[in-house]
């Protein structure tokens, strides 16, 4: 081993701390990368693989009732390749040990075997066989939710009547990757399962014997699907056909396709940032690790060391701290990818979805770090070996001194002015680890605002939006008094009644397909509101839409809508826009309930009613709910908000936790950096001034105030800065589903600034002890 | 004069050498014009007031760095006509440096500071040797921080003569050391010049030790005042201050 060896082995084991510190700062910025991207990337080959598999259809539409003859004539439509016919339903269910009642998807296999599309992929237990109408395959997260096995019995009542049904087995199916009821954004496994059953027993059920309700196709390559549905549209219009749709409004696929999109969002906004801040901090500290090294330097030089020997030495120690962050970074990112995987497998209902990035994302990840190490050390080490070693040899001239006011200065003490002199002094220096701290603050506030913009999401949806406790969706249209019916119910202290239809939206070339909801004029249950969360009136005539409604058809308050009832008798009227309220989710269109009646023309009807109940007496309201017949659905707003907030939490918890432990440690790493590295370049003027008669605590102040008050001037720039990165990631995250307003609670700032100055504290008084520790002899005795 | 001098014994020769820094509007005549030859083998000290450019043109013949303007020839080889990579090698291959303020790796053992240097040499001693020779052989696991100024100041010594160069330069060798080790670091620096021939420079500010040199020259205020020639060199052992 040469001595330039030993020298790169005491060098390293001098430098550890640092080395820890800036490998840790990059190892979170690569893992975090790897996690994001890989997720993204996994969760987009899972999808893929399993549609293309389970041959995952690409039309849909629902009608009342056609008989099967009509579906050589949808197999012929030109650009289908398949078509599959289906009786699918909505049931309630009866399930042991839940007082609320639970809904479900009834959905036909053929009896012939497997469906040629939307293919069931059993998990557990075997498939359904024919002439066993009480069999029945369920959902796998319904499964578990209930810890249901292959022969437990449930029952449900379909189509007004309870059957008893026996579980054969578990299964996934592409059309309910994400299964939800329709009426929630969120999944509730406890409260909504699908349901396979026999073609027969449903047709018996449903009294459609060689008769359909539901089908599903897919396309020939290169087919206009547009031209496919208006084609399905007319040929299914006699059997009162609701509108055919494609993916984009499949609701499984459109929730998993948000979810991509937010992901993508997110790895675009926050990762590839933290990477680059972690090149960033990297390079700082490679430049200043050197640059210290400055006299040693121009010795080797001096004594016929190469610029390449030199180079080489110095990319070593660089090399180090890439090597701590690729390996804290490769193995981190593959822990936190797999620990998140594992969550959206709760989610996303797949029949594999493994944790596996592609190499390209691995390789931008640890490209970036070394390639930043290798400039950081070509940059610093030619800085200093581009002198004269004679030059570099001496101590580096202090910069240009810059001389502080008057006022200032006679204002301090002597170690006050030393603390200003030095800020000043090195005004690049401490622009970066003020740079730094400050990004950790943005870091922390950037991460932390979603848990704001949520609490805004809830209050306003379901606190200023729907005060109702209940919604109860009829199985069919009822005349309007049935809800007198509903206010007779135990424990239902108001209620008020609603119509929802299945509609097409046109806007000049925009349409959207949609639901207008009509509401009671005089409604306090349902409520529409304005950014401000103040009510607004529903006006008697005109149509209110939400705000992403409004966004998707570029509609302002006075323009014109095409509406086209997709049901009943599908008549297409214009309605002007009245007003657009505020909501963050879906894109409702709402109406004045008899105006909405008068337009299509179907009397006096409602499909439901908002209720609001006497939680007194829940547990006689629910065990007479899942007794009526004509009750389709009920959805709990208690249930809804509480699975919201747990799939918040446990989706997007885990992904903000390490993003704000990363501001933690991007914080530590930038003070640790600064203050070790000023500690070895300054120790020398801290052992004088300790020798001249400063006491521990006036050393330790003159070192460590000036980090305090950089620290104190990076707060106000990071709020500033997180401001705007919560802003650029609240713009990118408008999709088709949801936006989210960009809210940031004063909590959100102050939590960020503490978790600057405690990560700053720690370093400080690890710093300290240094200090106390610093052995003035030594130090005053050797040049370095 | 200790052997012939003749051009083609000529080491170095430095003509009209200046040096000016420039250190914000201060400008700092640190060489005003020297002339200079140096001939093979032959121990030269140099003497002159604090300030009065010694280093600096040390520095330059050393190839550390270089002039404002005039001209430094190495036998066929003009210095100032050098890239930083031919400086580099001409250093390696050719020179010994003793720096005023030693230049130790605060990180590396008194041996393995001399090893840095002897490790790279053509033709180098073992380290242990070259500090035998100044007396530091038991100290030489010993850090730079674990050692006296003075002791300091022999490694530095030990580092540059264990490449056994052909050109030993030294700035203020002894600047540290009382009468006793500087006589035993002198010596170890004659025995160089004598047993390997190499030639060398001195810097001292101690005009007791010129005697033992073949040529005395004498600098002030960025000029060679006045160079003499020793009739003969006293040995190291013998001086006294
Ligand atoms: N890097 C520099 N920048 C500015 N001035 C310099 C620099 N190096 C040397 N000088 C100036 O050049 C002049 C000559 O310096 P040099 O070090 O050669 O003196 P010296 O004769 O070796 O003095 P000493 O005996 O004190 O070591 C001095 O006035 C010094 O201040
Ligand atoms: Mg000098």
């Amino acid at each position: 081993m040469t001595a330039l060896h030993r020298k790169l082995l005491r060098t390293l084991w001098q430098i550890r701390g640092q080395t820890l510190a800036i490998g840790l700062v990059l190892g979170c910025g690569i893992a975090i990368y790897i996690m994001a991207v890989g997720t993204l990337n996994s969760l987009v080959a899972a999808r893929d693989t399993y549609y293309d598999q389970s041959r995952f259809g690409e039309v849909f539409a629902h009608l009342k009732r056609a008989p099967e003859a009509l579906l050589p004539r949808l197999t012929a439509i030109s650009g289908v390749k398949a078509t599959e016919s289906r009786i699918v339903g909505d049931v309630l269910l009866d399930l042991p040990g839940v007082a609320e009642p639970a809904r479900g998807k009834v959905v036909s296999v053929p009896a012939s075997g497997a469906p040629l599309l939307n293919a069931v992929t059993i998990r557990e237990g075997r498939n359904l066989r024919p002439d066993h109408p009480d069999e029945v395959v369920v959902s796998e997260a319904f499964a578990q939710a209930h810890r249901f096995q292959p022969g437990d019995h449930l029952a449900a009542d379909i189509n007004g009547h309870l059957r008893p049904l026996i579980i054969v087995g578990i299964g996934l199916s592409p059309e309910y990757v994400y299964a939800i009821d329709p009426g929630s954004l969120l999944p509730d496994n406890r409260r909504f399962g699908v349901l396979w059953m026999g073609r027969k027993a449903l047709a018996g059920a449903y009294d459609l014997d060689g008769a359909f309700n539901d089908l599903c196709l897919t396309l020939a390559p290169g087919a206009d699907i547009a031209t496919v549905m208006d084609e399905v549209d007319r040929l299914l219009a006699p059997y009162a056909g609701v509108g055919a749709y494609g993916r984009r409004d499949q609701l499984s696929h459109a929730l998993l396709s948000g979810e991509i999109d937010q992901l993508k969002v997110l790895s675009r906004m926050v990762p590839p940032a933290f990477l680059g801040i972690a090149a960033f901090l990297l390079y700082v500290a490679a430049t200043r690790l050197i640059e210290i090294e400055r006299e040693q330097i121009g010795l080797l030089k001096a004594c016929g060391y190469g610029d390449g020997a030199i180079a080489g030495h110095y990319l070593a120690l660089v090399a180090a701290m890439v090597a701590v962050g690729t390996i804290l970074g490769l193995g981190g990112g593959y822990w936190l990818g797999e620990a998140i995987t594992a969550i959206y497998r709760q989610f996303y209902r797949f029949p594999f979805l493994v944790f596996r990035p592609e190499a390209a994302t691995v390789a931008v990840a640890l490209g970036c770090a070394v390639v930043t190490g290798l400039i950081a050390a070509i940059v610093a080490v030619r800085r200093t070996a581009g002198l004269p070693p004679a030059v570099a040899m001496q101590p580096a001239p202090p910069a240009a001194y810059r001389a502080l006011p008057a006022c200032i200065i006679n204002r301090l003490t002597e170690p006050g002015r030393i603390v200003l002199r030095n800020l000043w002094r090195w005004p690049l220096r401490s622009a970066l680890t003020l740079l730094g701290f400050a990004l950790a603050v943005a870091d922390v506030i950037a991460s932390l605002f979603a848990y704001d913009s949520i609490e805004r999401m809830i209050d306003l949806d379901f606190f200023h939006a729907q005060r109702q406790g209940l919604i109860i969706t009829f199985s069919d249209l009822r005349p309007w008094h049935v809800v007198d019916e509903v206010a007779r119910l135990p424990g239902a202290k108001a209620v008020e009644p609603f119509r929802s239809v299945a509609v097409r939206l046109a806007a000049g070339p925009r349409i959207v397909r949609t639901n207008v909801t009509g509401l009671a004029p005089e409604g306090t249950l349902r409520r529409l509101v304005d950014p401000k969360m103040k009510p607004m009136a529903m006006p008697d005539q005109g149509l209110m839409v939400s705000t992403r409604l409004a966004d998707a058809l570029a509609v302002t308050v006075g323009d014109q809508i095409i509406v086209q009832a997709l049901e009943g008798r599908r008549m297409t009227r214009p309605v002007t826009v009245a007003g657009i309220a505020e909501e963050y989710m879906g894109k409702t269109a709402y109406m004045s309930l008899p105006r909405l009646n008068r337009l299509l023309g179907d009397g006096e009807v409602v499909n439901g009613a908002y209720l609001l109940d006497d939680p007194q007496r829940l547990p006689e309201l629910y065990a007479r709910l899942k007794k009526a017949p004509i009750i389709a659905g009920v959805a709990l707003k208690a249930a809804a908000l509480q699975s919201f907030r747990q799939t918040i939490a446990q989706s997007m918890g885990i992904m903000l936790t390490f993003y704000i432990g990363f501001g933690a440690v991007i914080a530590f790493g930038v003070a640790y950096n600064s203050a070790r590295i000023g500690l070895s370049e300054r120790s020398r003027d801290l052992a004088s001034l300790r020798v001249l008669g400063f006491s521990r605590i006036e050393v330790s102040y003159v070192f460590l105030g000036e980090l305090t008050l950089l620290m104190l001037a990076a707060i106000p720039l990071g709020w500033l800065m997180g401001y705007g990165w919560a802003w650029a990631i609240a713009s990118g995250f408008k999709n088709d589903l949801f936006t989210i307003p960009l809210v940031v609670a004063p909590a959100t700032y102050g939590w960020a600034a503490v978790i600057l100055i405690a990560a700053v504290t720690l370093c400080g008084l690890i710093i300290r002890r240094k200090i106390d520790r610093l052995d003035l002899v030594a130090v005053l005795k050797t040049r370095e | 004069m200790r052997s012939s001098v003749g051009d083609g014994n000529r080491v170095f020769a430095a003509r009209g050498l200046t040096k000016v820094y420039a250190t914000g509007s201060v400008l700092v005549e640190a060489l005003r014009g020297v002339d200079l030859d140096l001939f093979a083998g032959e121990l030269v000290l140099l003497l002159g007031p604090s300030g009065s450019g010694k280093s600096t043109l040390l520095n330059i013949l050393g190839g550390l760095d270089r002039p404002t303007a005039g001209e430094v020839r190495f036998r066929d080889h003009d210095l100032t006509q050098l890239d930083d990579a031919a400086l580099t090698a001409f250093r390696r291959d050719h020179i010994g440096f003793v720096f005023q303020f030693y230049n130790l790796i605060p990180s590396l053992t008194a041996e393995e500071n001399v090893a840095l240097v002897s490790e790279i040499a053509p033709r180098p001693m073992p380290p242990t040797e070259a500090l035998a020779l100044v007396g530091l052989a038991e100290r030489r696991h010993h850090f730079p921080s674990q050692l006296s100024g003075g002791e300091q100041q022999r490694v530095a010594v030990a580092r540059a003569i264990a490449k056994r160069p052909e050109i030993l330069l030294c700035d203020e060798p002894t600047g540290a050391l009382d009468s006793r080790t500087g006589i035993v670091v002198l010596a170890a620096i004659e025995a160089a010049n004598r047993e390997l021939g190499t030639t060398t420079v001195v810097i001292t500010h101690n005009a007791a030790i010129a005697a033992m040199g073949d040529r005395v020259v004498r600098f002030h205020d960025g000029r060679v005042a006045d160079v003499a020639t020793n009739p003969s060199r006293r040995p190291a052992a013998e001086l006294i201050w």
